[in-house]
């Protein structure tokens, strides 16, 4: 089969690999119809996650149709359509069993402080992901569910995880009537974000980028009040003065390890590797708040250490959340907010690239070419 | 205002946002999100039948966490561990746990010295490694890449520049130091 495999930082190519078999007797084999590149996926193109072995296949946004199923599956059979939840989880460990899907014991020997994540590095569990021809979905009978006859692939492709963690996001702020929210990062999670704060009654959404494009993209999408901090001596103080110098009531790091606004941060996180991530927009978001607030965190960092204002959250009295998204605990809401015309996922995407341009498609997405918002794959088999 | 007890407002009301964003306040009860609570002990809503998982077959020793009681049930397989880099894998999982930073610095070692060695094996087979194409870079010239940057105020333009450089100093080190073996063995044999 088919399948982009990683080559080193900031290199990847398509090769023949062998299709994945079963494994375990709960596992399917998927045959990928579309799959998606997500932000997350460029700190593993650069190099930044520990344990990104060369050979190994990214990807943990992808749908498809089953195309083999072990002996003891019971809920798929062949030629079912599914969607995959970006998270491999087993259903009855500790975690499981009180819907922390995201945080499965069961499923990744090289980690306990991270679940089982697709293509996501050995430091998540060391499972091949979903920018190939076919994939191995492991607890076919817990992860997988039927893709609703009225859903656009394309639609679903996106609930695998950037819709359903931008919308984790909003809800991890605790949005009550009226709050002021304020989202960093005008990426795909960070436009769902933006986008369910309304739905959870907030007064205002104020989204913060350097890509003009991507803020157009906010205001039409998710109706937002916009600012390029790259345009601002200080983007904190002018968050301030629009806020009576009071800050927002929530905030949500929507950008993660690759956080731009601040070059030592950057550059020490990004390209020499000496942190796990940049946590800018995180500081950010820190700062932004109001005294008592909440601070959401969506990005994704690495396990090593970051430079965050900690001291600054603790005077504060701020409330930080975060956690990978339990995916599946978000669908059956999110499927009644598409079917009531309130979402629709894919107007974000900006481009369908064949599987055997991938190589291309990263470098769009990273370098942010040509109004890049969310690059989908489209598998030869397709 | 911020300085007195009342929240500020903001411009618009309600019954304005409802209005005018669809689907405003469809989640508006904060108890009734699909995340909250955060736990919700309900071992069968997931559809498992198992209470623990078979195991899945352990076809090489499988390195695992030191923070672990034992291999999880099901793991993936995507790629064992192999040459020095694998070496310096097992050790990482061996000996330290993942609090230490030991552990973390020595997976992104051997990360490096298994791009390194994959690059050089790849010129032993027929499809040796090629960084054009498998950087993408072409892209720059079939997706505006200078138009996506010219008159944008964008924060990463400081930066990118560092990007060729980090990408191509191995290839440029690895050119430089074939090129002086081939001319110390070339030096040598005509002397």
């Amino acid at each position: 089969m088919r399948a982009m495999v990683y080559r080193g930082p900031y290199r990847v190519r398509v090769e023949e690999k062998d299709r994945p078999a079963i494994e375990h007797p709960n596992d399917a084999i998927v045959r990928v119809t579309r799959a998606a590149i997500c932000g997350s996926d460029l700190h593993l193109y650069h190099g930044m996650m520990p344990d990104t072995r060369v050979g190994m296949t990214f990807g943990h946004e992808f749908v498809g149709v089953v195309d083999e199923v072990g002996p003891s599956v019971q809920n798929l059979k062949v030629g079912d359509r599914v969607m995959v939840p970006f998270n491999v989880f087993c259903g009855t460990c500790y975690f499981c069993a009180r819907g922390l899907y995201s945080n499965c014991h069961n499923v990744n020997p090289n980690a306990t402080a991270v679940g089982g994540i697709y293509g996501y590095s050995h430091t998540s569990g060391g499972y091949d992901g979903g920018q190939s021809e076919f994939v191995r979905v492991p607890f076919a009978d817990v992860g997988p569910s039927l893709i609703p006859e009225w859903m656009d692939e394309d639609d679903a492709v996106l609930l695998t995880d950037a819709l359903a963690t931008g919308y984790f996001g909003a809800q991890l702020g605790d949005i009550v009537e009226g709050d002021v929210v304020v989202v960093f990062g005008a990426g795909p999670v960070g436009l769902y974000a933006a986008k369910s704060a309304w739905l959870m009654g907030a007064g205002r959404v104020i989204v913060i980028d350097h890509l003009d494009y991507r803020l157009a993209k906010a205001a039409e999408f998710a109706h937002a009040e916009t600012y390029n901090f790259a345009e601002y001596d200080d983007i904190i103080v002018h968050l301030k003065k629009i806020t009576e110098y009071l800050g927002a009531d929530v905030t949500i790091d929507a950008v993660g390890a690759e956080a731009d606004g601040n070059f030592l941060q950057h550059v020490t996180a990004a390209k020499l590797k000496l942190q796990g991530g940049s946590p800018v927009a995180l500081n950010w978001a820190i700062d932004a708040v109001r005294k008592g607030g909440t601070v959401s965190v969506m990005g994704a960092y690495g396990p090593l250490f970051s430079a965050v204002k900690f001291g600054d959250a603790m005077n504060k009295g701020l409330t930080l959340r975060m956690n990978q998204c339990p995916v599946k605990r978000q669908w059956p809401r999110l499927f009644e907010h598409i079917k009531n015309g309130y979402l629709k996922p894919s107007d974000i995407v900006t481009h369908r690239i064949p599987l055997e341009h991938i190589a291309e498609g990263y470098h769009i997405f990273s370098a942010k070419l040509d109004g890049c918002i969310k690059p989908l794959i489209v598998p030869n088999a397709a | 205002m911020t300085y007195t007890p009342e929240k500020p407002k903001t411009a618009e009301s309600s019954e304005a946002l409802r209005a005018r964003i669809p689907g405003w306040g469809a989640d508006l009860d904060p108890a009734d999100r699909p995340s909250v609570p955060r736990e919700r002990f309900d071992p069968t809503f997931s559809g498992a039948w198992w209470e623990f998982p078979e195991r899945q077959p352990e076809k090489w020793p499988r390195e695992r966490s030191i923070e672990h009681k034992f291999l999880t049930p099901v793991f993936g397989t995507a790629c064992p561990p192999k040459g020095v880099s694998g070496a310096i894998r097992k050790l990482a999982y061996r000996r330290y746990s993942e609090g230490r930073a030991a552990h973390w610095l020595l997976l992104m070692a051997a990360d490096r010295v298994d791009a390194a060695g994959s690059t050089l094996r790849s010129f032993l087979t027929t499809r040796p490694d090629n960084p054009l194409t498998e950087t993408g870079v072409l892209s720059e010239i079939s997706h505006h890449g200078l138009a996506s940057r010219r008159g944008e105020n964008r924060a990463d333009l400081r930066h990118q520049p560092l990007d060729p450089i980090i990408v191509a100093a191995p290839w440029v080190l690895a050119g430089g130091l074939a090129f002086a073996l081939a001319r110390r063995v070339v030096r040598r044999r005509r002397a």
